[in-house]
């Protein structure tokens, strides 16, 4: 994945995609208030310098499906993998919740489930069937949308051909008005996200922890870059 | 060999008094702490239904004072293998009266500190998984492989040396024939027997002590083996050890003092006791200011951003009254109070070891929380008050560890009988021999 921070405007729509497309459930103001809002695409906003010279900055925050995670190493029962498609994927009902991962994970990406989550009854019709509801008690977080890759995987092997660009991407990338959001294979070098992530502009998160993140950015200053050149 | 016969003429009668007699103290003490445990197991219930939203957990701080506690109560359980081990082992004479309080403190206190890591998951009734899906490369399962470890090796080395006191009250009494009985493992005395006796005596007390020093060095590693900052540091290892050794001995100070107040024992647990428990708490002491001096410097002067978040919250931070409670608590009173001849006296200790305790509670709580509530990204900073269900159940921790305590030593003799008879037999002969051997022309010494 890579993400444009110079073309993202903070909107938010790719946070409520995932919640819907992921069965993410509503936190109360108090409890949001707390800190326990579960969020797996999250927008990171950070303000810099002082008034009047004010800069906001966005940066949408997935996970990063790091190379080398080091969340999968700490769980004591394996419940979160690195599964054949190099995803970081968590296994609800083997989970025991002890929340080690969570607090291993240097990008703080995972949630937990601290009560039942619970719907109103008009949602609870609207709920993605292709998404496990997850139990109290358990860790979750951003799986790339798996589901749409598996569904993509089942409509390429019914065509009997490989996935091809564009036959699956994640609610987030979908939703992004702006099209700041690109998603694809990083290891076919000629697909757009391998080209866009060798960009002067590609810096990924955290890098110097070598965690191998494979979620890329591109920062601010296209702008700049294209006044220069002209 | 020691006697192992009904006692006699109850010299050593204030051992067995409390297992022979109850009075209205202990009805009302245990009356007391079986009211803060049945609360405790209320809460638990209702947290077990709800989860874990009744604490005051949440993102990013996702452990709290469940872990805290943890960490804590693995640490007091050091005191046990080590004074007792140690000084088995070196055949330190003063050791006789305070092994067994020592063991005991172990294995009991390991009870409540395993069942902190229960209370803090999320999923209580999946804890099995950690042996139907081990993942071997998780420090958590190291963890679960070395407590275990650690609590059976500790529990048959609080059993080994409990077997004649066991029977020699099976002998002597009527009162809980059966439980005698069958614990006494048909110790006859025999001269064959003590040999056996001994000889497990001294390969457990060696196995232990490996096993005491991978345990608190494998809790450090659940912090240590992550790269979040001031949790990643090589000298987690010994510091959480050094730190376990230290909360221990106060532990077990206070144990001893509780224990001579209430049991009238001032005959066993005397004031030298206390001195070079004393004298011992104050190396720590030392040891513990060299680990803490040394770790925040290393994190000061390499100045790394990351890591410096941590440091600013932890010293002039939300966090700075509760780490310069913790300074005062660890180092200031206890320094001050037994570096003087004059104040490392029984009521000095004591006083010393709360705040020793009190201390490293704090340490271990200003290891878990502040890392955690100042995650590396631009988030907005944790902030982190334990509720009344998380503080209920400590207060159900610490009672609880007090109750079985106090049920324990109404059971069986918290001082080892045979060994202060033994000390009382053999123990001078032998120590004089042993002084003679350390100086030169011993054998022209005259017995004295």
């Amino acid at each position: 994945m890579v993400i444009d921070v110079d073309k993202c405007t903070g909107c938010q729509a790719c946070t409520v995609a995932c919640k819907v497309e992921n069965n993410v459930p509503f936190t109360e103001p108090g409890q949001a208030a707390m800190g326990r809002v579960i969020s797996w695409m999250e927008l990171i906003t950070t303000v810099e310098g002082d008034y009047p010279n004010v800069r906001i900055r966005y940066i949408p925050r997935p996970c990063m499906q790091c190379d080398d995670p080091p969340c999968i190493k700490v769980c004591p029962v394996s419940a979160t993998y690195k599964n054949p498609e190099g995803l970081v994927a968590q296994i609800y009902p083997r989970c025991i919740g002890c929340r080690y991962c969570t607090n291993a994970c240097p990008y703080t990406v995972k949630y937990f489930n601290w009560y039942l989550p619970e719907w109103p009854q008009d949602m609870q019709n609207y709920l993605n069937p292709d998404v496990a509801v997850r139990p109290k008690g358990v860790v979750e977080k951003c799986t790339f949308c798996v589901q749409r890759l598996q569904k993509a995987e089942e409509q390429a092997a019914v065509e009997n051909r490989q996935l091809r660009e564009g036959d699956y991407v994640p609610a987030c990338v979908e939703s992004c008005p702006s099209g700041a959001m690109y998603f694809g294979d990083l290891d076919d070098p000629n697909s757009k996200v391998a080209a866009l992530a060798d960009s002067a502009r590609a810096f990924r998160l955290l890098e110097e922890l070598g965690t191998e993140p494979k979620v890329y950015y591109l920062r601010e200053g296209e702008w700049h870059g294209r006044v220069n050149a002209s | 060999m020691a006697e192992s016969t009904p006692h006699d003429g109850g010299r050593d009668s204030a051992i067995l008094q409390p297992i022979l007699e109850t009075g209205r103290r202990f009805y009302i003490t245990t009356a007391v702490l079986l009211a803060i445990v049945g609360w405790a197991v209320i809460v638990w219930l209702l947290q077990l239904r709800e989860g874990l939203g009744v604490t005051g957990l949440n993102r990013p701080v996702m452990w709290g004072i469940y872990i805290t506690n943890f960490v804590f109560f693995i640490g007091l359980s050091h005191a046990g293998t080590l004074i007792s081990a140690i000084l088995r082992l070196c055949k330190a004479e003063w050791r006789r009266a305070i092994t067994r309080c020592a063991e005991t403190l172990t294995v009991l206190v390991l009870f409540i500190g395993m069942s902190n890591v229960l209370l803090d998951l999320g999923r209580e009734d999946r804890v099995l998984n950690m042996i139907w899906n081990p993942h071997l490369r998780s420090p958590l399962l190291w963890d679960m492989i070395s407590v275990t470890c650690y609590l059976t090796a500790s529990s048959i080395y609080l059993f080994l040396p409990l077997i004649p006191d066991i029977a020699m009250i099976r002998d002597s009494t009527t009162k809980r024939r059966w439980l005698y009985r069958t614990l006494a493992l048909g110790w006859q005395g025999t001269e064959k027997q003590w040999k056996r006796l001994e000889r497990a005596i001294t390969v457990m007390a060696v196995i232990v002590l490996p096993i005491a020093v991978s345990v608190h060095t494998v809790v450090s590693w659940v912090f240590g083996m992550t790269i979040q900052p001031m949790w990643h540091s090589t000298i987690f290892g010994p510091y959480f050890v050094a730190g376990a050794i230290f909360s221990g001995i106060a532990a077990l100070i206070v144990t001893m003092a509780v224990l001579r107040w209430a049991y009238g024992l001032e005959e066993y647990f005397k004031l030298v006791h206390f001195r070079n428990l004393g004298a011992l708490l104050l190396v720590m002491t030392l040891l513990w200011f060299y680990f803490t001096f040394s770790e925040f410097l290393t994190t000061y002067y390499g100045g790394e951003p990351s890591h410096m978040v941590v440091f600013d919250a932890k010293l002039w931070g939300p966090y700075a009254p509760l780490f310069w409670a913790m300074v005062a608590c660890c180092f200031v009173i206890p320094f001050a109070i037994l570096a003087p001849n004059r104040t490392r006296n029984i009521p000095g200790t004591v006083i010393a070891s709360i705040s020793v305790m009190i201390g490293m509670w704090l340490e271990r709580y200003l290891i878990v929380v502040p890392t955690l509530a100042n995650p590396r990204l631009a988030y907005p900073r944790g902030v982190y008050y334990p509720s009344w269900v998380e503080l209920s159940l400590t207060a159900g921790c610490f009672a609880g560890f007090i109750l079985l305590y106090a049920l324990f030593s109404k059971v069986f003799p918290i001082i080892s009988v045979w060994e202060i008879r033994e000390g009382r037999t053999q123990g001078v002969d032998e120590a004089m021999e042993r002084i003679k051997g350390y100086l030169p022309g011993a054998e022209k010494l005259s017995p004295v």
